[in-house]
């Protein structure tokens, strides 16, 4: 009896990620969510530029892969070529979606478009080698901030979730992590449930998932976990920003 | 439809998408080509299509990326700061063999520059605009006329070689009015697209839309079979009007409205005595070389007549291999040569040459 298998929309191949990087469990949820609501044949995932770039080569529907920043533009072409049939996720990291495509990714959620945008947020640039993101945290010794995040000279990092839900337009808006198996099982469950908004039509549903990044961040994989809930959760609270349906269930 | 009927440049070139079958439109507003996106607004909706006023060029290129992806037809319009700003998304389209339909009405620059006419974005049209090798094919229409049959083409040619073509016109041709007929019945519907992003349906490996390559022996290989793909289009694609070439000592190389004054000034030089013609190139990219190249044989010298600091001389000059000089007759900056100006530049080079 077969208890724990790969999903059929991830597919078989060794992924590129550094050991400890907490990419390829958010994979696999993905992944995991698409064949349980069987929509792998009607999706199509987006790809960013940052670490995970060759994501199209890890999901086994139509992949695309999208300019630095550009992917919830793209993501809105895809959904309004045949908006009954093609579901649309995006899936992006923190410098892709907050910094050099902080314009798409407000504008797409202001419109309320129909998609699905899984945000990896691990406070730093892993591809290029570890610099500062938007979402470095204060004092954050990183490449291009040797000193510490100094915010008297690059500002304060920005709360993705928390901005988005002043607007009116998004559907769904949470943050999770996957530093422990209870957390895991809780960001599954709100990437199903951003995938079922879309699938019923409700709009944008983003997911923000606090990643580990041991390697840029310079910690043993298990301190990199831990990192997580010393250093980022208090600076990113974890939690529903914004449920509109629930708070319509709640108002009857 | 063939009957006549009286339009803005603009307006014919968003009738005629919509003719070709395109049913999504991305733009964001700048003058001189604003009415394409106020007609789209307008109609789409009436044909059971999409028009979505993007937050910039750079969203609405990549909106563009999207639809391409999935195999649709679908167009962007801007002048010319908004082409900069879509040229990522132009480099990407091409790295990525996807096929789009784009207009530049072009305004004055450099920079936010002004509002009036201008040939200016030739380079940047004709050698790509973005990053990385690449070309698009560039067409530039004369007329309201060919603003409607150059966009049926434009869509044709997009889907056919898998890459964006461009209409290249200026200010003048967006906003002038014209009679102008729809000819449907060269509309070809869109090849098969078995390459698209539209699902799998779990009945086949997925398909990536892609400009991503890391290993330089691939990367390469993609390079060659795309400019593969561009020597076919060279060799079959370029499109030119010759204009009383027949017995003529002087040629004027122009397009678009700078074609329209200079035929004025032909007219009159003819009336003064002086034999001279014109070569109109139609397709930018691919240049019509071999029309200039043959002219080389034939007249005393060209002269190149542009709403530039002299931008399409250089493709003149390459194509005639220095067997004639070739002299430039500009303005720029948003303003027009005027047919006295061009027949001016006409009488010197007859005097120069002796061929009155």
């Amino acid at each position: 009896m077969i208890v724990f298998d790969r999903p059929h929309a991830l597919a078989d191949l060794p992924m590129h990620y550094c050991p400890g990087c907490t990419h390829g469990i958010i994979h696999r949820l993905v992944a995991e969510v698409i064949d349980e609501l069987g929509i792998e044949g009607r999706t199509i995932g987006i790809a960013p530029v940052g670490c995970s770039v060759m994501a199209y080569d890890y999901f086994t529907c139509d992949m695309i892969e999208a300019a630095h920043g550009r992917a919830p533009a793209i993501a809105t072409g895809v959904k309004r070529s045949d908006p009954d049939r093609h579901i649309v996720f995006t899936y992006q990291g923190d410098g892709d979606l907050a910094s050099i495509g902080m314009a798409e990714t407000v504008h797409a959620a202001a419109r309320n478009e129909n998609i699905t945008v899984i945000f990896v947020n691990n406070a730093i640039y892993g591809m290029t080698g570890g610099q500062m993101a938007p979402t470095s945290l204060p004092g954050q010794i990183t490449q291009t901030s040797p000193y510490g995040r100094d915010v008297n000279q690059c500002g304060y990092p920005i709360r993705v979730c928390e901005m988005l839900a002043q607007l009116d337009g998004p559907e769904y808006l949470a943050r999770v992590t996957v530093n422990s198996v209870k957390e895991v099982r809780r960001a599954k469950a709100a990437i199903k449930k951003a995938f079922q908004n879309q699938v019923d039509k409700k709009g944008f549903s983003l997911v923000e998932v606090l990643s580990a990044c041991p390697t840029n961040w310079g910690l043993t994989p298990a301190a990199a976990l831990r990192w997580i809930d010393e250093k980022m959760i208090p600076y990113y609270p974890l939690g529903v920003y914004k449920d509109r349906s629930a708070k319509k269930e709640d108002e009857k | 439809m063939a009957e006549k009927v009286l339009m803005k440049g603009n307006e014919a070139i968003a009738e005629a998408a919509i003719l070709a079958g395109c049913r999504h439109y991305f733009g964001y507003p700048i003058t001189p080509q604003t009415e394409i996106a106020a007609y789209m607004a307008k109609k789409m909706p009436l044909v059971g299509g999409v028009f979505l006023q993007a937050e910039s060029e750079i969203a609405a290129i990549n909106m563009v990326y999207g639809v391409s992806a999935t195999g649709k037809r679908v167009m962007t319009s801007s002048s010319s700061p908004g082409i900069s700003l879509k040229s990522e998304g132009l480099s990407y389209l091409a790295g990525a063999d996807l096929p789009a339909f784009v207009v530049n009405v072009q305004r004055g620059g450099p920079g936010l520059g002004g509002v009036q006419p201008s040939q200016a974005d030739y380079f940047q049209a004709t050698r790509g605009s973005g990053h990385g090798d690449y070309h698009m094919i560039v067409l530039a229409p004369a007329s309201v006329q060919e603003m409607a049959s150059l966009t049926l083409r434009g869509f044709d040619l997009a889907d056919r070689y898998r890459m964006t073509s461009m209409i290249l016109a200026d200010g003048t041709m967006g906003q002038m009015m014209e009679p102008v007929t729809f000819e449907t019945g060269d509309i070809q519907p869109p090849p098969e697209k078995p390459w698209a992003t539209v699902g799998t349906d779990l009945r086949r490996k997925h398909n990536v839309v892609n400009s991503l390559s890391l290993v330089p022996e691939e990367l390469e290989r993609q390079n060659f079979a795309r400019y593969e793909r561009y020597a076919q289009i060279e060799e079959k694609e370029p499109l030119w009007e010759s204009y009383m070439m027949e017995d003529a000592d002087i040629c004027i190389a122009a397009f678009g409205i700078a074609a329209r004054v200079s035929k004025n000034a032909i007219t009159e030089a003819r009336r003064r005595g002086i034999r001279v013609g014109m070569i109109r190139p139609i397709t930018l990219w691919p240049f019509p070389r071999a029309a200039f190249r043959a002219a080389a044989e034939q007249v005393h010298s060209i002269i190149s007549v542009e709403l530039s600091m002299g931008q399409m001389i250089e493709d003149v000059r390459l194509a005639v291999e220095c067997r004639v000089p070739v002299t430039l007759c500009n303005r720029a900056g948003g303003m027009i040569p005027s047919p006295e100006q061009v027949l001016c530049e006409i009488e010197k080079a007859a005097e120069k040459e002796n061929c009155r």
